[in-house]
């Protein structure tokens, strides 16, 4: 075999930019995560049969506004939990008991570049969502208002952010099977009961004052505020803003890189 | 020419466990260093100091003079690593998943040519998950030279294969010390370090027992009796 004479120990920059780097890692993360077909079906499948069910059923109440309007934000706060939440947690924790994270922390990827692949991988596949979701939406009727649009960006963002945080905690700490079966089980409870698609002020009124605090109901009542009424709501952005950083400190000080 | 990975009196403790009790050694440019040594003697613990991968106790290790506790994307670059556990994303297919490595590099290794030598080219599409262990540790390795490191650390990069496989990845690991790499592998198979080391390292219960060329640790014995008798069982 011929081997190119070996490099000289000075010559700089082995490693290709940081920003090719995270591109690529992002762009390899995007594609393993809609190639699989369990994360496809959370993340697109399911989103999409809860908006056709909620528009075209009458069973579970949603309050004023026409249905379709009420419910498209809120399978959009979906989407971004299926992949943010559950997507993001399950690879973590699969990576980690495989040593992938140990080996791509070796690379000159490094950790860093690992942890703003994936946040990139995620903000591009919930832009994928949102346009699967949206048209299927129009489709059905749907009729945004769309001076929301910058909240909505908004409200998508911070909502992203305090949920790939709490992935990565629950990812970097729990052993695979556990992050597999918890992360699944949070994504039909939040579904359910956690504001996302049901607004909060038409949950029990026992469950209320609670669910207004978590994230998930803090993005679905944001957005819907946004795509209805055109209205931003602050209150509902601190929340998502300080999940973000009690996750994110939380997750920076025990996420464990191998299993 | 300096060596390119110096250990020095490096010590690593878990809890009440030595595991390092401090080990120095060194791995020369050009050469290929076995580490022998029992299961939990701290083979592992070592190399993956010499990874960046865990923090020292005490004592220094320098990877082409660099600490790789700290060390940047630009260091990373020129070591490469294979795992022990592979460390290979499950539903990717090998090709896929080196031509996607070699973008972390500005001047990566052919991949088609390094792949159809280690003959990754016959399950090019196959999921990692699917790959039988040898095929994992040949993708393991090729992950591992990508970059065409200046040093290359190998966690048995031979277990599990078949005689000709096994006799492409001594080739090739040949080939890449002989390109001025320096190669540090780790392995159980004496067959496999009189075959293709230079320098041997034999540690047990976290110590350096013996470190040398292959000539003069053996000095004319077999390197398996030389090893029995360095390693003998001890109380602990």
């Amino acid at each position: 075999m011929n081997q190119e004479p070996s490099t000289n120990a000075a010559t700089p920059d082995r490693a290709a930019p940081p920003a090719r780097r995270v591109v690529a890692q992002a762009r390899f993360e995007a594609l393993t995560m809609l190639r699989n077909g369990e994360q496809l079906l959370v993340a697109l499948v399911l989103p999409a049969m809860v908006l056709v069910g909620l528009v075209t059923t009458s069973f579970v109440p949603l309050g004023a506004g026409r249905r379709v309007d009420v419910v498209v934000p809120g399978v959009l706060a979906l989407c971004v939990i299926s992949s943010g939440f559950t997507g993001v947690a399950i690879a973590t924790g699969f990576d980690r008991r495989y040593g992938v994270l140990r080996l791509l922390g070796t690379s000159p990827l490094g950790r860093l570049g690992l942890l703003a692949g994936k946040a990139a991988a995620v903000l591009s596949v919930v832009v994928l969502q949102y346009v699967v979701i949206g048209a299927l939406g129009l489709a059905l009727g749907w009729e945004p208002r769309l001076g929301g649009i910058p909240a909505m960006v908004v409200s998508t963002l911070l909502g992203t952010w305090a949920f790939v945080a709490l992935a990565l905690l629950l990812g970097g700490t729990v052993r695979a099977e556990g992050v597999l079966a918890l992360a699944n089980l949070l994504w039909v409870l939040l579904l359910a009961l956690g504001g996302v698609v049901v607004p909060t002020d038409r949950l029990p009124d026992s469950l209320e004052p609670l669910v207004a605090l978590l994230p998930s109901a803090a993005l679905g009542d944001s957005l819907r505020a946004a795509l209805l009424h055109g209205q931003v709501l602050l209150g509902e952005w601190l929340v998502m803003a300080a999940w973000g950083i009690v996750a994110t400190v939380l997750a920076s000080r025990l996420f464990r890189w191998s299993d | 020419m300096p060596a390119a990975v110096v250990v020095t009196d490096l010590r690593k403790q878990f809890g009440s466990v030595v595991a390092l009790d401090g080990v120095t050694w060194q791995a020369e440019p050009g050469r290929v260093t076995a580490v022998l040594g029992p299961n939990g003697a701290g083979k592992t613990t070592m190399v993956e100091c010499c990874e960046g991968l865990r923090r020292p106790d005490s004592g220094t290790v320098r990877v082409l003079g660099t600490d790789p506790w700290h060390a940047g994307a630009d260091h990373r670059a020129r070591v490469g690593v294979m795992l022990q556990d592979g460390g290979l994303p499950n539903s990717a297919r090998p090709l896929a998943l080196l031509h996607h490595l070699a973008q972390m590099y500005a001047a990566p290794r052919d991949v088609d040519g390094l792949a159809s030598q280690l003959g990754i080219d016959r399950f090019a599409g196959t999921a990692v998950r699917r790959l039988s262990g040898g095929q994992r540790q040949r993708v393991a390795l090729a992950a591992a030279l990508v970059g065409s490191p200046d040093v290359v650390f190998l966690d048995e990069p031979s277990a599990g294969l078949d005689p000709h496989a096994r006799l492409d990845v001594w080739d090739l690991v040949r080939s890449v010390a002989d390109g001025g790499a320096a190669v540090v592998l780790t392995t159980h198979s004496f067959e496999e370090a009189e075959r293709i080391a230079d320098e041997i390292v034999i540690v047990a219960d976290g110590r350096v027992v013996a470190h040398g060329s292959r000539e003069e640790i053996t000095a004319g014995r077999s390197l398996e009796n030389v090893y029995f008798e360095l390693t003998r069982r001890s109380p602990r």
